[in-house]
């Protein structure tokens, strides 16, 4: 019996009957594929560098890379403290409204009463700047606990979640549903073989969406009031003090929580959704 | 009446009306098809064809119980088309070829096969031999969007025939395909319908396709859709690339094309007539 794709395989093409088939890349294909993008990050660090030493811009406007790395090396245990704190609000934030946007999702798609009802109102609410509740979230959950973040992060990633589990589990063609009638396939052979399938590629852009939202959620959340060792706290605190070196320490760390995320969603829909992927890349 | 199990009737329809009620109120229903008379034995190549608007494709959607019928009877199989389906007596091919992503060419050949419940070792075995038969065996491990759109096709035709059905029912399944491909895929249904003896109903729009693979052209005509003429191709059973060249080839093509343009005279009228009848009430 065949399964499906193996994207693992080694082999970068093969010939089969006139039809070239690409069987995935290779370590070389990946390291070639990542080398411009590794080479420019490397070369903007330089060249930011070399910028601020020789038009000697105040560290107050844009401190040095190694500067930044300096206070990094300095404060590390206080900054992994303070990261491990805000990247547990951003996890807790993504499994709350990953998970709620998605059974949301499941009872819209279902019933028609809800699709009807409730869709135009979260298309609506996607569009308000949700982050502007987080001061008011912190009130309603507690100005020092971890749980106000969580909910802002989960607030920020329910509605693009709920929405694109309906619009997913809706995008299966009419006449493949007619298929699998013809074949007097139950609703839930319908549902598992059919509509989840098809959804899956929808899930996975909301979620790189939400991990983005999630870290930007509990960040901005912690800059209305957090404990000290968190890391918004931490950047708020070291921009008042005007220590922007240690302040950007912080930051790097939210953006590598962002990236770092986001990366990982990319792989997993790769092993979970490899269809997707090859489809897209093929496209493009 | 003396049948032989050869000549026995597959689809059986009568006196069979469509009518679609929009949801909007106040707005006329469309009648879709009305008065459709047509008996369909088993082992013959019927292809339905018309303008667009005359019902060929609700009508083949009715014998799939893919669509309820507003007024008449039909039998699939002896049987309501409702148990007909249940049964699995018929195998499905849409204009797209609707292939699954996230499953192999086999897998998708398998799906049928699944929902029946068959073991996975006979699924496998069944879908390789669907596959050969379509002249895709080496290409079961490829993904379906590596082939081409008739690679595509045949994998759905295959597909279709993966549970032995007693009747094909093929909705414009080379339309989307270049004329080439097309009279290619031709060619390879032919030798397909030969070689499992099920009984095809096809909805075209081609004139030459249709009378290239039918035993029976069922010509149709828009508002209302009804069946207008009923050409019998008396061409010789086994086809080829000659075929397309016999001079009775030619005339029956003539034919076709005569009885469609009588039926379109006939619906341009009656759509004159019901214009000014809905100006009167409107």
């Amino acid at each position: 019996m065949s399964g499906g794709s193996d994207p693992g395989a080694g082999g970068s093409a093969v010939a089969l009957g006139g039809l070239s088939v690409v069987r995935g890349p290779s370590l070389v294909d990946r390291v070639r594929e990542w080398l411009p993008a590794a080479i420019l990050f490397v070369g903007i660090l330089a060249f930011w560098e070399v910028a601020v030493r020789v038009f000697s811009i105040q560290q107050f406007i844009l401190p040095r890379p190694l500067a930044i790395f300096e206070q990094w090396r300095t404060h590390l245990p206080e900054l992994n403290s303070a990261a491990i704190y805000t990247f547990g609000e951003v996890i807790g934030g993504l499994l709350i409204g990953v998970i709620g946007g998605m059974v949301a999702g499941l009872v819209t798609a279902r019933y028609a009463m809800f699709r009807d009802s409730v869709m135009p109102f979260a298309v609506a609410v996607n569009s308000i700047p949700i982050i502007a509740f987080a001061p008011v979230f912190n009130n309603l959950f507690g100005l020092d606990k971890q749980l106000s973040k969580m909910m802002v992060a989960a607030a920020l990633c329910f509605f693009p979640v709920m929405i694109n589990t309906v619009r997913g589990l809706l995008s299966a063609p009419a006449p493949a549903i007619e298929l699998m009638r013809s074949y007097a396939a139950s609703n839930r052979e319908i549902f598992l073989k059919v509509r989840v399938p098809a959804a899956v590629p929808f899930i996975f852009t909301a979620l790189r969406i939400s991990a983005t939202l999630a870290t930007i959620g509990a960040v901005i959340g912690e800059y209305f009031g957090a404990p000290k060792v968190s890391l918004g706290q931490y950047i708020v605190t070291y921009t008042s003090y005007l220590n922007f070196e240690r302040a950007w320490a912080a930051i790097v760390y939210a953006c590598a929580m962002g990236i770092g995320l986001y990366v990982l969603v990319v792989v997993t829909e790769r092993l979970v959704a490899p269809w997707a992927a090859d489809r897209a890349s093929q496209a493009g | 009446m003396t049948e032989s199990a050869a000549t026995a009737p597959v689809v059986e329809l009568s006196g069979v009306s469509k009518t679609f009620r929009s949801t909007t109120p106040g707005s006329t229903p469309v009648e879709a098809l009305t008065g459709i008379d047509l008996t369909i034995r088993q082992g013959e190549f019927v292809s339905l064809i018309g303008p667009s608007g005359c019902g060929k494709s609700t009508l083949l959607r009715i014998v799939g119980d893919l669509t309820s019928v507003s007024g008449g009877t039909i039998r699939v199989n002896g049987k309501a088309a409702e148990r007909a389906r249940r049964d699995r007596d018929y195998g499905m091919v849409f204009q797209a070829p609707v292939l699954f992503d996230w499953r192999s060419v086999q897998g998708n050949v398998e799906l049928p096969l699944e929902i029946t419940g068959r073991p996975a070792a006979e699924r496998a075995a069944r879908a390789k031999a669907m596959l050969d038969l379509v002249e895709l065996g080496e290409f079961t491990d490829h993904q379906p969007w590596q082939l081409s759109g008739g690679m595509q096709q045949r994998v759905a035709i295959a597909r279709a025939l993966a549970l032995d059905p007693a009747l094909l029912l093929m909705d414009e399944p080379f339309g989307a395909l270049d004329e080439m491909t097309r009279e290619r895929m031709n060619l390879e249904l032919l030798r397909i319908w030969e070689r499992t003896a099920t009984t095809v109903v096809f909805v075209t729009h081609s004139i030459p396709e249709a009378v290239f693979l039918s035993t029976r052209v069922v010509v149709m005509s828009a508002r209302p859709g009804r069946i207008t003429e009923i050409v019998e191709v008396d061409l010789p059973r086994r086809r080829d690339v000659e075929t397309r060249e016999l001079e009775r080839y030619f005339e029956l093509v003539t034919r076709v094309r005569e009885a469609l343009r009588r039926g379109e005279g006939n619906s341009a009228l009656g759509g004159q007539a019901r214009v000014r009848a809905e100006g009167l009430s409107a």
